[in-house]
């Protein structure tokens, strides 16, 4: 079982959402179910503070022994701060993707998109948990 | 025949047979009349002279003969790589291509001193034009990956050539080739992904939804990597049309269908063949590959230079293209896998590329048939290859595809392409292709249903494997992470 903390949203291509202290800027990372799945995380490549995605826009790579995935922006926004960390130990999103692993905090554009991404609930079932 | 064992004592690395003073060739001196000290600049001096291993001369052979025995090669045994077509490659090939008039060519050789050469290239590429059922081609890409690459710009070309500027988008179904996407970027586009459906091929409503004004093109793997052709291929091409894109098909998997279906009848602008996959030239090891591109005739002002044409009774290559897209590789291409090639359709003609394609879909069918209710096949029975699960034995038992691909090398098996395609979990992707028989199939599909045993009653066989390796799990992770390339010296 994978685990899905209950103060997180999701998409379906498995990044979840957590909101800060900061208003409208939110964390985004990959699932532990993704990290699951991908297994072994040998390389991860993030963009720069004050890049701008659109909703569901390829923000970054991640590379795992055995696949290689783009990672997906959950809503559209800029990005303010990068966790440069793990692109020099990426093995930390496998030990702690909700924790450590968090790859980028993003100011949202519309908050309202939010409203569209998976609860714990829907992703749950989305992953057939 | 069962592949013979492999020696379980690894081999030493050369460095370490080294000693000083053994080595069993003499240099000759050098009769430059400087060093390279007194012409180089001081920063591109090494410090140390190179620690080259010292080995007599039958050292060396006995190293490499034995490393050679521990390969695994089409030759040795069945290589299931999925999505590679691993066939064997027959012998008669490496004849011709030895052949000294065409081995010893060389590649500045006026046109008129090189005739047959260039026969041979325009009667192979009239050969693969009639198997694609396109207007034109070119044999220059370098392999499959350059020859997607080559079409892309060809259809970028086109569309520039209408000032038709405004299409920035490449639409690849999730169920590609990895390299599509890739291509696609490479060449400037911004890639749109759209998902297969239930049936693991695309939905006609998701393309229409995808397609628009800003549609350069659409790249679709035919059949796709979960094995199935694309019943609805005609209609997707007249959709493609009608919005302004253009149609190209990765032809990497024409295994499944050479002499059976033209992509260019099913409405293809452009496609690509993997010589070293579908037409038997050496794949591995260095190849190297060729990739020829074959065109509908819109697309024909814009092929690389230099064109093979046959001007009145003489083969030319044409330079004077202005809207050519330039150059893509040094010469004519891999010119000994066109030979190989040539070969190859000369020695089955007509009849063998149909009977070909039809026994590398039987054996696939066959294999699946004897597997599939143990390993499910989400998209059920493909044309050439078969993409089954493990999730269950990782839900059950705890045991991984990776698992299952490292316990097969037990058994003397290459095992197939793993977590690939990406729309099926934990996947198996078999090719037997045609050169097996069915007592090779029985035993390869045998010890996949052994493995499965063993999953449930001795996991720990399974997680374990490779035993009887010279060694056993890598660190790939580690590997990846920390790349460590150069020897140490006992250090």
């Amino acid at each position: 079982m994978s685990k899905i903390p209950d103060d997180l949203v999701f998409t379906e291509e498995h990044e979840y959402v957590q909101q800060t202290d900061q208003p409208g800027v939110v964390t985004v990372g990959i699932t532990d179910y993704a990290q699951g799945e991908l297994g072994d995380v040998v390389y991860v490549d993030l963009p720069k503070p004050g890049a701008k995605f659109g909703k569901m826009e390829p923000f970054g790579t991640i590379e795992a022994v055995k696949a290689v995935s783009e990672l997906f922006c959950p809503v559209a926004g800029e990005i303010v701060e990068v966790n440069d960390g793990i692109e020099g130990d990426p093995s930390v999103i496998n030990k702690d993707p909700y924790g450590g692993g968090w790859m980028i905090r993003l100011r949202v554009k519309n908050p309202k998109d939010l409203d569209e991404l998976l609860s714990p609930k829907d992703y749950a079932a989305h992953i057939g948990q | 025949m069962q592949p013979f064992p492999l020696s379980p004592v690894a081999t030493p690395l050369i460095f370490e047979r080294s000693k000083p003073g053994r080595g069993g060739t003499r240099v000759p001196r050098p009769i430059a009349a400087k060093r390279a000290a007194d012409v180089l600049p001081k920063a591109a001096l090494r410090r140390d002279p190179p620690r080259l291993p010292e080995v007599p001369e039958f050292e060396v052979m006995r190293h490499f003969v034995e490393l050679s025995l521990k390969n695994h090669h089409v030759d040795r045994a069945l290589y299931p790589l999925g999505s590679c077509t691993m066939k064997y490659n027959p012998k008669v090939n490496e004849d011709m291509a030895r052949l000294p008039g065409l081995a010893g060519l060389h590649p500045f050789t006026p046109d008129a001193a090189c005739q047959g050469a260039l026969e041979l290239m325009h009667t192979l590429g009239e050969w693969l034009k009639d198997i694609a059922g396109m207007d034109a081609i070119t044999l220059q890409p370098a392999a499959g990956a350059q020859g997607e690459m080559t079409g892309i710009f060809l259809i970028a070309a086109y569309h520039r050539s209408r000032k038709d500027t405004a299409r920035k988008t490449v639409i690849i179904p999730d169920s590609a080739h990895g390299t599509n996407p890739a291509t696609a970027a490479l060449a400037g586009f911004t890639v749109k992904a759209i998902k297969s459906d239930a049936r693991g091929q695309m939905d006609l409503a998701t393309l229409k939804a995808a397609l628009g004004p800003d549609t350069a093109a659409l790249m679709l793997t035919l059949p796709n990597t979960v094995g199935r052709f694309e019943t609805e291929v005609t209609e997707i091409a007249r959709l493609v049309h009608e919005a302004g894109a253009l149609l190209y098909v990765d032809g990497a998997n024409m295994n499944a269908l050479m002499g059976v279906v033209r992509p260019g009848d099913c409405g293809a602008d452009a496609m690509h063949f993997n010589l070293h996959k579908t037409f038997s030239t050496p794949h591995g090891g260095g190849g190297p590959g060729s990739g020829p591109v074959a065109v509908k005739q819109h697309l024909e002002p814009f092929l690389p230079v230099p064109v093979l044409a046959k001007e009145g009774g003489a083969y030319v290559r044409q330079w004077d293209r202005p809207q050519s897209i330039g150059k893509l590789h040094g010469y004519g291409g891999n010119f000994g896998m066109h030979v190989r090639a040539y070969t190859y359709i000369a020695m089955l003609g007509r009849e063998g590329i149909r009977e070909t394609a039809q026994a590398a879909v039987l054996n696939a069918n066959y294999l699946a048939a004897r597997i599939e209710k143990t390993y499910p096949m989400p998209y059920g029975r493909g044309l050439h290859e078969c993409v089954a699960t493990g999730t269950p034995f990782k839900d059950q038992y705890g045991v991984k595809t990776l698992d299952i691909a490292k316990r097969l090398l037990d058994y003397g098996f290459h095992a197939p392409t793993v977590y690939f395609p990406l729309i099926v979990h934990e996947a198996l992707m078999i090719e037997p292709t045609e050169t097996a028989t069915r007592d090779e199939l029985d035993r390869f599909a045998d010890t996949l249903l052994t493995i499965a045993r063993e999953a449930k009653e001795q996991p720990e066989l399974v997680t374990g494997a490779p035993r009887l390796t010279p060694v056993s799990r890598f660190d790939e992770a580690e590997a990846a992470r920390n790349p460590n390339v150069r020897y140490a010296f006992g250090q």
